[in-house]
């Protein structure tokens, strides 16, 4: 009863965000178009002929690399960048006297984008595989629809981590900062520029105790076919939503106590 | 009898504020040692509102109206204090607590910017579990209400300020709660559109028996909504009472504007033992108690030719301008 509550709450928010996210079309394919960050490690690695050190072929070093755009373009956040202005704007308070979470909203923004984004990432895709054709393959449903489960549960680890710094809000005004000094961590031990793979190993045990390569790194391996441990990632992702879900409920039941209401 | 619907007890709500020096040195010196110092807006205040009242929460900027406000829908907490609203704990925001209650900002909206009004309807309507037949009867009958009918379907973008706000009121109101918190909800709208939503939170109340707490600097807002206010004067309660008893005691005397028939009339009138205010040949103005008017006026009628009468209410702004200057009002 309780979950079908939430998800018709979830479903009408998802499609008025939807509406709300057409309105910006333009806007969301300059932001699927800006995301090609990938395609230019791409371009470093294989032309330094750097794939040779870590024994991947072109082919699946293209795949690695593709795979990580479209990861990424499904598991992009920027909710502490969203609140952070709503709060400052005043905005929060309509929504914290309304019996949903606030970050619910968020959420649906966040998916409803990914909706949108979906038929420009397929186009940016087919403009790669044109100039790449030797990279085209098709991945099996299995590995296709765990990908989709890995990159859903990337997106949430992310959603949860900024919403954690988010809620910073109600001690500083500026919680975007904090984010700042997580993206460097994000950039390099996520796979966004090298596979994690290619990191020496003492660096490489220590990183995977981190959030950071279940981000990119794993979902990217899981669909391009690459050697993966892939009960052990997708294990690694749920525990990580374990630990955070719970952190995100505590500080957001202090902060909400710490709230000025300023702006409004 | 009617019961208490609001029931507030010693609250009071302090804030820590950083100060900063001007100028360069002040800045580093910020920059390193942050002075913050805790300011009571609140203190210790007690009231207590009954079911389906307008009460009007009059005070100065910074007096504190708002921050009690916010502290009755629960958006922020109290430092000190009880608050019973419904008999919940305003704070804690519980769901049914919640779903009784709405808070209105003038010039803050909760409405999505770039899509037409009804779109953010249903999104509250479902928020707040209505099926989409009960929502949209109560969007019809809103709407017929607040007498908005195409603006429904118009970008928010694109609305007039009235229209946004008659937008705003029904996204507000489409739960049906039955405590509405309203904050300044007049502010920056036309005459006309001010006139309307007071008749709406007239009807509203009337239908309902919604309970209503209301600030506003506009005094026509209070005068046709309020029969009750709370005066805030640096976060303390000035006054708690009937506004007409307010207005009473602040302007025990009416002003009568006389134009008799001829100016030995006028002197005749000057000298009969009326407080005279001015005089211009024919016309007089005197001033008389608010308890005597009845009488005094009936021996002007009948003692002298009188051509015509005017009664001047002092201004009420003037008259409530002193009560949000003074400490307290004991009436």
């Amino acid at each position: 009863m309780i979950s079908k509550l939430i998800n018709r709450k979830i479903l009408t928010l998802l499609k008025v965000q939807y509406s709300n996210m057409l309105e910006y079309r333009v806007e969301i394919a300059l932001w699927a178009i800006s995301g090609i960050i990938p395609f230019f490690m791409l371009n470093i690695w294989t032309n330094n002929n750097l794939n040779e050190s870590i024994n991947i072929s072109d082919t699946l070093l293209s795949r690695y690399f593709l795979c990580a755009f479209f990861v990424r373009q499904f598991s992009v956040v920027w909710v502490v960048f969203s609140f952070e202005e709503d709060s400052l704007m005043g905005k929060v308070s309509p929504y914290l006297i309304q019996p949903l979470n606030p970050f619910f909203r968020y959420f649906a923004q966040h998916l409803a984008e990914q909706i949108t984004r979906f038929p420009f990432a397929l186009i940016i895709a087919f403009f790669f595989f044109i100039f790449n054709p030797e990279s085209i393959w098709i991945p099996n449903l299995g590995i296709l629809l765990l990908s989709i489960v890995s990159t859903f549960l990337s997106f949430l680890i992310q959603f949860l981590i900024q919403s954690i710094v988010a809620c910073l809000c109600f001690w500083t005004e500026k919680a975007s900062s904090i984010e700042r000094l997580l993206f460097i961590p994000t950039l390099f031990l996520s796979g966004l520029l090298a596979p994690v793979v290619s990191f020496p190993a003492y660096v490489k045990s220590w990183i995977y105790l981190t959030p950071f390569p279940y981000l990119i790194d794993f979902p990217a391996n899981l669909l391009s076919g690459n050697e993966t441990n892939i009960s052990g990632g997708l294990i690694m992702q749920i525990l990580w939503i374990f630990i955070l879900f719970p952190l995100f409920k505590k500080i957001w039941s202090e902060g909400t106590k710490k709230y000025t209401a300023m702006g409004s | 009898m009617v019961q208490n619907i609001i029931d507030v007890k010693n609250l009071s709500k302090s804030f820590d504020i950083s100060s900063k020096e001007p100028g360069l040195k002040g800045t580093i010196k910020h920059f390193f040692r942050r002075q913050t110092k805790s300011l009571k807006v609140i203190k210790g205040i007690s009231f207590e509102i009954k079911e389906g009242e307008i009460v009007g929460f009059l005070g100065a900027n910074g007096a504190g109206k708002t921050t009690i406000l916010k502290m009755l829908c629960g958006l922020i907490y109290p430092s000190e204090g009880s608050i019973s609203v419904s008999g919940y704990l305003p704070f804690r925001r519980r769901e049914n607590f919640l779903k009784s209650i709405t808070l209105i900002m003038g010039q803050k909206q909760q409405l999505i910017w770039d899509l037409p009004p009804i779109e953010s309807f249903y999104l509250n309507a479902s928020i707040y579990d209505l099926d989409k037949f009960e929502a949209k009867k109560r969007i019809k009958k809103l709407s017929e209400m607040l007498e908005i009918d195409e603006e429904l379907f118009i970008p928010v973008r694109k609305l007039s300020l009235g229209q946004r706000m008659k937008s705003e009121l029904l996204a507000a109101l489409i739960h049906e709660p039955n405590i509405l918190f309203l904050d300044e909800p007049t502010l920056g709208l036309d005459i006309n559109a001010q006139r309307n939503l007071r008749k709406f939170l007239q009807k509203y109340n009337k239908e309902t028996n919604a309970t209503i707490c209301l600030t506003s600097h506009y005094m026509k807002d209070i005068t046709s909504l309020c029969k009750r206010v709370i005066c805030v004067h640096e976060g303390a309660i000035s006054y708690d009472g009937e506004l007409d008893l307010l207005l009473k005691k602040l302007s025990p005397v009416k002003e009568i504007l006389i134009v008799c028939r001829s100016e030995e009339d006028a002197i005749k009138l000057e000298n009969s033992g009326f407080t005279v205010k001015n005089k211009i040949k024919n016309e007089i103005t005197i001033k008389i108690e608010n308890n005597s008017i009845t009488s005094s006026l009936k021996t002007i009628l009948n003692n002298f030719d009188i051509e015509d009468l005017f009664i001047n209410e002092p201004p009420i702004d003037e008259v409530i301008g002193k009560v949000l200057i003074k400490k307290d009002y004991d009436i």
